[in-house]
């Protein structure tokens, strides 16, 4: 505790040279906090929204169904029985049907994957009630991305061609119904959303599915001939995507902080160097070497505790500021293929804040005790005379 | 009784490939409530003997024996209790710590103890009252002339009512006037509470006030003088 008093005394009496330091280190300890935030908080929007849009609370597979292996997509489907389909009308469970497919926007040639969904489902955000509205039984649903890239709008006719169950092709045109937009490009581009009985009857597997997604109140219990994929699984690109994304922006705010981390590492060199009349002085009113060493640490390291408040002034209505507004990444920000929303909101975890705090705390703390070590082996006599060791 | 008792004390300094004697068989004791000086030219050994007594340096050959402890087999830590508890310092150039204010200089070795804050204020106020420097208690060193300076550092080592107190040529940076000042606040402290004090000098003004004055030559005490009655001199 007198340590930390005195060190803070020597800190504020030495002035500008301590807020120089502080200044940069609150910066460094800033940027480390609203980077992680801003990270956590596309990671918590990213999550949220590939919840809410593609996977529901888990999904339940056929269990020949690889989503990273289109050619277990021909195969992977098969009946919905009873059990299901009570569980699929009591709003638990909603089924998804795919197919490969081929459209020909404008005579051009583009692969599409076919989803057959429940036009009255309720477990995903997807607007699969536009395929009720519109009149057209061979009407589809298509993201904003999806429509930019095929250069189709709603009302336009585009010629799609598949194959069967048993491989046989077939071909008809489908009428754009509705475009939406969403956050999650993964069921955006490429895709086409059709009423699951349609795809049923154009693939010819009546009352089949690839896949079925949980709802919120789905028990997620086991059932049989279908293997479950928990959020976890099926969040696991985005998580090692945003991980991959969190090391780079440490590497940003490191710099920062060694930046920072140097400075006080200076200004304890120099302190000792110019300081050790003092240091001498410590001595001879009764401080151990050791002593002295530990209060010339703590004076080292209080600079992060003062680059915290400091911080906390400009830092805090900062962060207040960002997380009413968010931050607008642009309506193109998706387009690179990962869920991320056009405005992200930064969140702040306590978790965050101490993690970040601790660790300022412990880099200075380091960086002063290495300098300060050398008054372990001075002379007191010399350092009261001020003379170099 | 002897509270500093030096025997075939040597001092030896690491030079090039040899060795630099500093101190050469110095045999002295010095009683309580001595006010002695150790007067000599330059490189004569004043200073390391006083840091020697002081425990801030240890002897390389010979005894040297504070308040009953053996100097040289003192750990770090015992030498810095006895510092703390039991010996002031004045040195030339004050060492004043610059941020802080006169009362917290004068406070430090209080703190090192552990004194309660009300304790310590009270301590403190009675030593810049000894200096009289009670009105300068909130200054910096930054705001002081010499002379206050250096009696901020007198209130300082005085503070914790030590039983000896060793200055170093505690006049050499203070004109004639501010020199008898000091010295004669140091004397009457000598005289009131009873504190021993050891000097290293070559100023004459300060020799006038001492009542025991070693000589010291190349490391050797040449001389060792005991005064009459030199203690109530005018400024």
């Amino acid at each position: 505790m007198l340590a930390l008093t005195l060190a803070f005394k020597n800190l504020i009496g030495a002035g500008l040279r301590t807020w120089l330091n502080v200044i940069v280190l609150s910066f460094a300890f800033v940027l480390m906090v609203f980077y992680n935030a801003m990270i956590d908080g596309w990671n918590r929007q990213g999550r949220n929204d590939t919840q809410d849009w593609e996977i529901g609370q888990g999904q339940y597979w056929h269990p020949e169904y690889d989503k990273y292996d289109p050619y277990t997509i021909q195969d992977a489907h098969q009946l919905i029985s009873d059990d299901i389909q009570a569980m699929i009308s009591g709003g638990e469970l909603t089924p998804v049907l795919i197919s490969q497919a081929t459209m020909y926007p404008k005579g051009r040639m583009q692969a599409v994957v076919l989803k057959g969904v429940d036009p009255k489902q309720e477990i995903l955000k997807l607007p699969t009630a536009d395929l009720i509205n519109v009149q057209d039984k061979t009407a589809a649903i298509i993201g904003k991305r999806m429509s930019e890239n095929a250069h189709l709008k709603v009302g336009d006719a585009v010629l799609v061609r598949w194959r069967d169950n048993k491989g046989m092709f077939d071909a008809m045109e489908i009428t754009i119904g509705a475009i939406f937009k969403t956050d999650v490009p993964s069921i955006d581009i490429g895709q086409m959303y059709l009423p699951i009985r349609v795809l049923q009857k154009m693939t010819s597997m009546t009352n089949e599915a690839t896949f079925l997604v949980a709802g919120d109140n789905s028990s997620l219990d086991p059932i049989t001939d279908w293997t479950f994929r928990d959020t976890d699984f099926l969040l696991a690109d985005l998580d090692a995507m945003i991980q991959a994304k969190k090391g780079g922006g440490m590497v940003l705010s490191g710099m920062l902080l060694l930046i920072a981390l140097l400075a006080i590492f200076d200004t304890q060199v120099l302190s000792i160097f110019r300081r050790q009349k003092e240091i001498g002085t410590y001595i001879a009113l009764g401080m151990t070497r050791s002593q002295v060493v530990g209060l010339f640490t703590v004076e080292g390291g209080a600079h992060s505790i003062l680059a915290a408040l400091f911080g906390a002034l400009y830092g805090i209505p900062l962060f207040l500021w960002l997380d009413t507004i968010g931050l607008n990444f642009g309506t193109s920000s998706g387009d690179a293929g990962i869920t991320v929303a056009e405005i992200i909101y930064p969140y702040y975890s306590v978790g965050l804040i101490v993690t970040s705090l601790v660790f300022v705390v412990i880099s200075a703390t380091i960086v002063s005790y290495l300098p300060a070590r050398k008054i372990a082996k001075m002379r007191p006599t010399d350092a009261l005379k001020g003379k170099l060791q | 009784m002897a509270i500093i008792k030096i025997t075939d004390l040597v001092k030896k300094f690491p030079v090039g490939n040899g060795f630099f004697t500093a101190l050469n068989q110095i045999n002295l004791e010095f009683n309580k409530g001595e006010f002695a000086g150790l007067v000599g030219p330059s490189g004569s050994g004043k200073t390391t003997l006083l840091n020697i007594v002081g425990s801030l340096d240890t002897p390389t050959e010979g005894e040297v024996n504070v308040l009953g402890k053996s100097i040289g087999g003192l750990s770090h830590k015992q030498a810095a209790k006895l510092r703390n508890k039991h010996i002031g310092f004045i040195f030339q150039t004050y060492n004043l710590l610059p941020v802080y204010t006169v009362f917290e200089n004068v406070e430090f070795s209080l703190l090192l103890q552990n004194m309660s804050g009300t304790m310590r204020k009270k301590a403190v106020m009675e030593a810049l009252d000894w200096v009289g420097l009670t009105d300068k208690a909130k200054s910096k060193p930054s705001m002081l002339s010499g002379g206050e300076s250096q009696r901020v550092a007198i209130a300082r080592s005085m503070v914790k009512k030590p039983e000896l107190v060793l200055a170093d040529e505690p006049t050499a940076n203070l004109d004639s006037k501010n020199s008898h000042h000091i010295l004669q606040t140091m004397k009457n402290l000598n005289k009131e509470l009873g504190v021993t004090f050891l000097f290293s000098t070559h100023d004459e003004k300060v020799m006038k006030y001492l009542n025991r004055i070693i000589s010291l030559e190349d490391g050797r005490a040449v001389k060792d003088e005991r005064m009459t009655s030199n203690s109530e001199l005018s400024v």
